[in-house]
């Protein structure tokens, strides 16, 4: 009998694992959830690109066994644009955190949104730059400590999913780590959707940013998550708030709209018939 | 097919610069186009933005040059040859990501139609103070090539030349332009198709489960998979072995990949350079020049034998890797070098690296205009005496 083998393998990088994730994080888990998504897709993994930028969740491209791409910080949406339009048969997705999709490359997530461009970006927020030992970021919470806000953090955060509805992103949705069925489904929802799609996964850093919120395991992040997650499909994303006492997930935009790649194709098909025209 | 019809215009036209750059990239079969509009360099983009639907590629206005560059970079490895072009401030905004395509050995093309700078300078204005930026302005080691155009005609004819060795030796190459090659118009030929030399990469000979992505062959370039196509590889800036994967503590692994990254521009700059000699045989004096000061320099040289001095014209049309050897060979044969450029000093001191003992003389120029060939000659005729 041959040893046996995991049934998701053939979507991991040999010689790449084990990882270098801290004990408690959950960038394993969306690890985990992306290549179910594309294993219960049936997904031709030869079509799939993984593009990351750096940070923590910025090693996720090289442990995906597709063609992946690890970029500088903050222009993985950039490089990702560049994948699709020059080759539209290509799946591209981002998986990248909140500081590299939104402090440093968030210009390029909203106009992304904007355009409708065919990529689906999803973000591992962990409320700080883990990579670095733990500074705040745009989504670190009012109050917050991390290592340069020895005081409490006196800025205000960005709410991911509202930005990324207002933006334009046609399939908007957030979950927590815990909430991996839920994940799973979003992820296999926005990999069969055309245009931009976010998906925001509140993802414990107990090693980095727990331990200085008072939250220093996993298992105390997790039951943050639990206690405080509110499921409100459809929900005002305005209104989704992330506080200690709730946390509103789920799906809250899935709309139709022409995507980039329609146009493109479109006015190119125009303009060449015009030619032919004479 | 009606779309490769419209990609070489051949005939004789009249014809901008920038213009003329544009079409030599879509000649060579560039067909991803990502910028943002700069001064004096958006004529390029508002071609590519006609032009591309009509040869079937893609034209999109990026939110800032980082993402431009960003974008090129995804285009070449989808597999496409793809571009941008700037000036100064956005080159300067290109360049973390020009680092990117050197240590990911991405074919790319960049160019800069230069301005006067630093910061926002004199955007409409011509310069020549980005050559030493095109080679340093990305942090680490790393090679790069720059061409340098003097007419319209090479920016058509070196733009092709830019994309084939961007294909040759995998490795992101400059257009270094300036606003007054850019913004003329002059006397084009655009030769017939098949006329037209098209380098494409070299593609892997071994099947997907042998494939090391950045394993070199002999001349110290890998060949280069490019994503669909079924070798589901990585590549990352972060120092990667062979397989592509990162070693971020191995001095060996670092040391392994500078030297090649390095060595595949240095050990080929014979094969690269390009310059062009002009009635050097008998010079006692030589100016060495390149873009738009090469051309009042060689009226310059031509009013000079006019009054019986023995002066010629070395222009670079190869910035990048240096010509130091066609540079230093001049310096043996003649009594003093004379240098101008539209800057403060950036290529004489490559000049005076090469020409070792031989007397350089440097004429800065700054601002509006170009040299006057009256100035150059007044350079010459003091060498002599």
């Amino acid at each position: 009998m041959s040893e046996e083998s995991h049934p998701l393998e053939n979507f991991l990088r040999e010689g790449m694992i084990p990882h270098i994730w801290c004990e408690g994080c959950g960038n394993g888990i969306i690890l985990n959830c992306f290549v179910r998504a594309l294993n219960e897709l049936n997904a031709d993994i030869n079509k799939v690109v993984v593009v990351s930028g750096i940070g923590c969740i910025g090693r996720l491209s090289g442990y995906t066994n597709t063609d992946s791409y690890h970029t500088t910080h903050g222009r993985a949406i950039a490089f990702a644009t560049g994948v699709k339009l020059a080759n539209p048969e290509l799946k591209v997705v981002v998986i990248s955190g909140d500081g590299d999709l939104f402090a440093i490359g968030g210009n390029h997530f909203i106009h992304a949104a904007r355009r409708n461009m065919d990529i689906q970006v999803i973000c591992a927020n962990n409320f700080n730059y883990g990579m670095t030992g733990g500074q705040y970021g745009p989504t670190t919470p009012l109050e917050a400590w991390t290592t340069t806000t020895p005081y409490g953090n006196i800025e205000h955060s960005f709410n991911l999913v509202h930005l990324a509805a207002a933006s334009g992103a046609v399939y908007v949705a957030r979950w927590t780590s815990l909430h991996v069925r839920r994940m799973i489904e979003s992820i296999k929802k926005a990999l069969k959707k055309e245009g931009f799609s976010f998906i925001e996964v509140i993802s414990p850093c107990p090693e980095i940013y727990g331990r200085r919120n008072k939250m220093p395991t996993g298992i105390d992040m997790m039951n943050w998550f639990k206690k405080a997650s509110e499921i409100q499909n459809y929900s005002d994303p305005a209104k989704a708030e992330i506080s200690p006492e709730k946390i509103v997930v789920g799906e809250f935009v899935d709309i139709e709209k022409l995507t980039y790649g329609h146009l493109v194709r479109e006015m190119t098909s125009k303009v060449q018939k015009r030619m032919k025209e004479g | 097919m009606a779309e490769e019809d419209r990609s070489v215009l051949t005939g004789k036209h009249f014809m901008q610069g920038d213009i003329a750059c544009a079409e030599g990239a879509i000649a060579t079969g560039c067909r991803f186009f990502a910028g943002y509009p700069i001064t004096p360099a958006t004529e390029i983009s508002e071609r590519m933005a006609r032009r591309m639907p009509e040869v079937g590629g893609v034209y999109i206005q990026m939110e800032d040059e980082l993402g431009s560059m960003a974008a090129v970079i995804g285009a070449s490895y989808a597999g496409v040859k793809s571009m941008t072009a700037t000036s100064g401030p956005g080159f300067s905004l290109m360049q973390e990501n020009i680092g990117l395509a050197a240590m990911t050995e991405t074919p790319c093309v960049i160019v800069n139609v230069m301005r006067g700078g630093p910061s926002t300078g004199q955007p409409t204005k011509p310069g020549q103070q980005d050559v030493m930026q095109a080679k340093w302005g990305s942090h680490g080691d790393y090679e790069i090539i720059a061409l340098a155009p003097s007419s319209v005609q090479e920016m058509f004819d070196l733009t092709i030349e830019a994309f084939n060795l961007s294909e040759v030796y995998r490795n992101p190459v400059i257009v270094l332009a300036d606003e007054i090659v850019g913004h003329m118009w002059e006397r084009v030929v655009i030769p017939e198709k098949s006329e037209i030399k098209v380098v494409n990469r070299k593609k892997p000979r071994k099947p997907p489960d042998k494939y090391a992505p950045f394993a070199p062959e002999e001349d110290l370039v890998p060949p280069m998979a490019c994503f669909g196509e079924g070798y589901r590889f990585y590549a990352t800036g972060l120092t990667h072995d062979e397989t592509g994967h990162p070693q971020t503590d191995s001095a060996e692994a670092q040391q392994r990949l500078i030297q090649r990254l390095c060595d595949k521009i240095r050990k080929n700059t014979e094969k690269i350079v390009k310059v062009r000699e002009t009635m050097l045989e008998d010079a006692e004096v030589a100016v060495v020049a390149y873009g738009i000061p090469s051309r009042s320099a060689l009226s310059a040289i031509r009013k000079g034998r006019k009054e019986g001095i023995k002066a010629g014209l070395l222009r670079l049309i190869t910035l990048w890797p240096f010509p130091d050897k066609q540079v230093s060979q001049l310096a043996k044969q003649v009594h003093a070098i004379v240098v101008p450029e539209m800057n403060y000093g950036q290529v004489v001191r490559e000049v005076e690296r090469a020409a070792k003992e031989t007397p350089v003389i440097f004429l800065p120029k700054l601002g509006e205009e170009p040299h006057k060939p009256t100035e150059i000659l007044e350079a010459i005729r003091s060498a002599c005496g």
